[in-house]
């Protein structure tokens, strides 16, 4: 209960933001870090909680955007029904290749490799693919009426990604919550361990990439109703791969709140060196990878883990200490 | 039926472009050997070393045939220092966090490269590039065949290194038993830099024998490293004998491919044959472990 309230909290006072600020470039700004927050909570379920880290989430973001965007533009689908059967494609693609991947038992690094794989054949394919339009990708028509999922206002875009993180941490929420989570969690941290004990892990994992492969696929759609415009190095390129277990682990990886905090942590950054530097190729990225290598260094649970140490370490400082047995024992 | 005449060149072909994929694979499949992680970062080193081997022929005329017994000592040292100080410091020796260190890693020398050199595609025209070699059957540039015959001596000396040495004992050692080795007083962290110096130093000589007739761009790295995990993943984790062998055969089969299905869907059959090979024996041709 309290942390539904403290969702509820965050999410009014995120959507209370576009009333104070009219800046179309700084509603563009928050709208890609809530965009990019979205990917990352996806990659969370899986990486987070299951401990299966992806270097491949852009398969699932692509699908999203594909589906979405040609569904529209070459058979006249309605787009907020496109939008729904996007998140399927992205679910679908998430089953499969886990369902592949964990059938081979594959971890660790191999499980990094493999889904990293996967999402460069699905770029190369969508490269040539006569349906994704190849290499000039898709474009879609421009059509601001609310029944073609496409505003006016950047404002209302911002409800509508807004709306779709709070679901997600909603329903992030209920995982953890849930038995499902304690044995994802089990999983993560011990893997035979929780076989030995009866879990099943196989469909665990595959579950939870499922879902997974869903919240980021909503990414995807999203931003391709927003920017109008996909192609195989924006749908499938590695960038997102990356933005999207960047976000969790630098605010706090396995956490409810991780990749929202690590979304705004990591864009704020991104363009503060932009805006110093100007706008230079590749600035922001090279300051992704050093607050990765950094947090990892400093804070390996993220910024929220690191929050919490801090919090003991203070209490432990004003409440006095009541002497525990295991304390008696070692003296 | 395609001819003999175009066959064969191409099988040639193949064979010389995959002595260089053999060495970017053994590189990795050392480090995977000894610290059991794969290295991401292996491309951008990759990226690094040829636009050192450019920048040498461009600015200096230094030849990448001379400059390479510059840069593999350079890099050796950069590599130590990268393992020493930054990978096995920050990552505290957790397999997840040592994955991520190197893909930060990665991220960091590509867009650093990217930012510096900015995405331009570069060549060096050096006077033999296009020179060939008629061997009655085939032609095939001299570059190729140095480097053919170059991954072979850099082969041995690894070989010779790792079995006949005592740094080589040590390594060994670390890599069958870690505990073990610290406890009768070899300096793991040392031993782990060493081996990482060493996969980057191989990295820089395979850059040198590529850039005569590759191009060097801040993402060309990437594409050939996909291409040796393949190979790793092929030939066995950690396999020596593995990562040569997948090597040939890689370079053979993307030769052949790229002839009969054109070049983006030769990719796309390496890929393929790596997510294969992954799901149905993830162990490789050669490797022991699961």
């Amino acid at each position: 209960m309290k942390t539904l309230a403290l969702i509820g909290v965050v999410v009014a006072v995120l959507a209370a933001v576009p009333l104070v600020i009219h800046s179309n470039v700084a509603l563009n700004f928050l709208i890609v870090t809530l965009l990019v927050a979205l990917a990352g909570q996806g990659w969370n379920v899986l990486g987070g909680y299951g401990g299966q880290y992806s270097f491949g989430h852009a398969a699932f973001f692509g699908t999203g955007a594909y589906v979405t965007a040609i569904l529209q533009v070459r058979y006249g689908v309605n787009a907020w029904v496109g939008f729904g059967l996007g998140i399927v494609g992205g679910a679908l693609v998430g089953a499969v290749i886990g369902a592949l991947t964990f059938r081979s038992g594959l971890r660790g690094s191999y499980f990094a490799l493999v889904t990293l794989a996967f999402a460069e054949v699905l770029r190369i394919v969508a490269s040539v693919a006569p349906i994704t339009g190849a290499g000039v990708g898709t474009l879609m028509k421009l059509d601001l009426r609310p029944q073609a999922l496409q505003f006016e206002s950047r404002a209302v875009f911002y409800w509508v990604i807004l709306a779709l993180v709070a679901v997600v941490l909603v329903v992030t929420h209920l995982i953890e919550r849930s038995r499902f989570g304690a044995w994802l969690v089990a999983v993560r941290e011990n893997e035979d361990a929780a076989v030995a004990l009866g879990v099943n892990a196989f469909k665990i994992k595959l579950q939870a990439m499922t879902v997974s492969a869903a919240i980021t696929a909503a990414a995807g759609c999203f931003y391709v109703q927003y920017f109008l415009f996909v192609d195989s190095g924006i749908g499938y390129g590695t960038w997102i791969s990356i933005e999207a277990l960047l976000t969790p682990i630098i605010g706090g990886v396995g956490t409810l709140f991780g990749p929202l905090v690590g979304a705004i942590v990591v864009k704020s950054l991104g363009e503060t060196a932009k805006l110093v530097t100007g706008d230079a190729p590749g600035l922001d990225l090279i300051f992704y990878g050093a607050v990765l290598i950094l947090v990892i260094w400093l804070t390996p649970r993220g910024l929220i883990g690191g929050l919490t140490v801090l919090k003991k370490w203070y209490l432990r400082r004003l409440v006095p200490r009541r002497p525990l047995v295991s304390d008696a024992r070692h003296g | 039926m395609l001819s003999f005449d175009i066959l064969v060149p191409a099988v040639f072909n193949g064979l010389a472009m995959g002595a260089i994929y053999a060495l970017v694979a053994l590189a990795l499949t050392l480090i995977y050997g000894v610290l059991h992680i794969i290295n991401f970062a292996h491309g951008a080193l990759l990226s690094m070393a040829l636009f050192a081997a450019f920048f040498a022929f461009h600015l200096f005329g230094i030849d990448p045939y001379i400059v390479v017994f510059l840069l593999a000592p350079l890099f050796y040292a950069f590599g130590y220092a990268l393992q020493r100080f930054i990978i096995g410091p920050v990552s505290r020796g957790d397999d997840r966090n040592m994955l991520l260190v190197t893909l930060g890693l990665a991220v960091f020398i590509e867009n650093a490269l990217l930012n510096v050199f900015r995405a331009d595609t570069r060549t060096i025209d050096a006077a033999y590039a296009f020179q060939s070699v008629d061997f009655g059957f085939a032609f095939v540039v001299v570059p190729r065949i140095v480097a053919f015959f170059a991954v072979f001596v850099v082969a041995a000396a690894l070989w010779l290194l790792l079995s006949v040495t005592d740094i080589g004992k040590a390594i060994r050692a670390v890599a069958k038993e870690k505990l073990g080795a610290e406890l009768v007083g070899i300096d793991v962290a040392h031993i782990y830099a060493v081996t990482f110096g060493l996969g980057t130093a191989c990295v820089a000589i395979a850059a040198c024998l590529l850039i005569p007739t590759y191009y060097v761009n801040p993402h060309a790295g990437e594409a050939f490293v996909l291409i040796a995990f393949t190979i790793v993943v092929l030939g066995g984790m950690g396999s020596v004998l593995g990562a040569l062998i997948g090597g040939f055969l890689i370079g053979v089969v993307e030769s052949l491919s790229g002839l009969f299905f054109g070049e983006s869907l030769g990719q796309i059959g390496i890929f393929l044959l790596f997510i294969f090979v992954l799901l149905v024996r993830p162990s490789g041709l050669f490797g022991a472990r699961a």
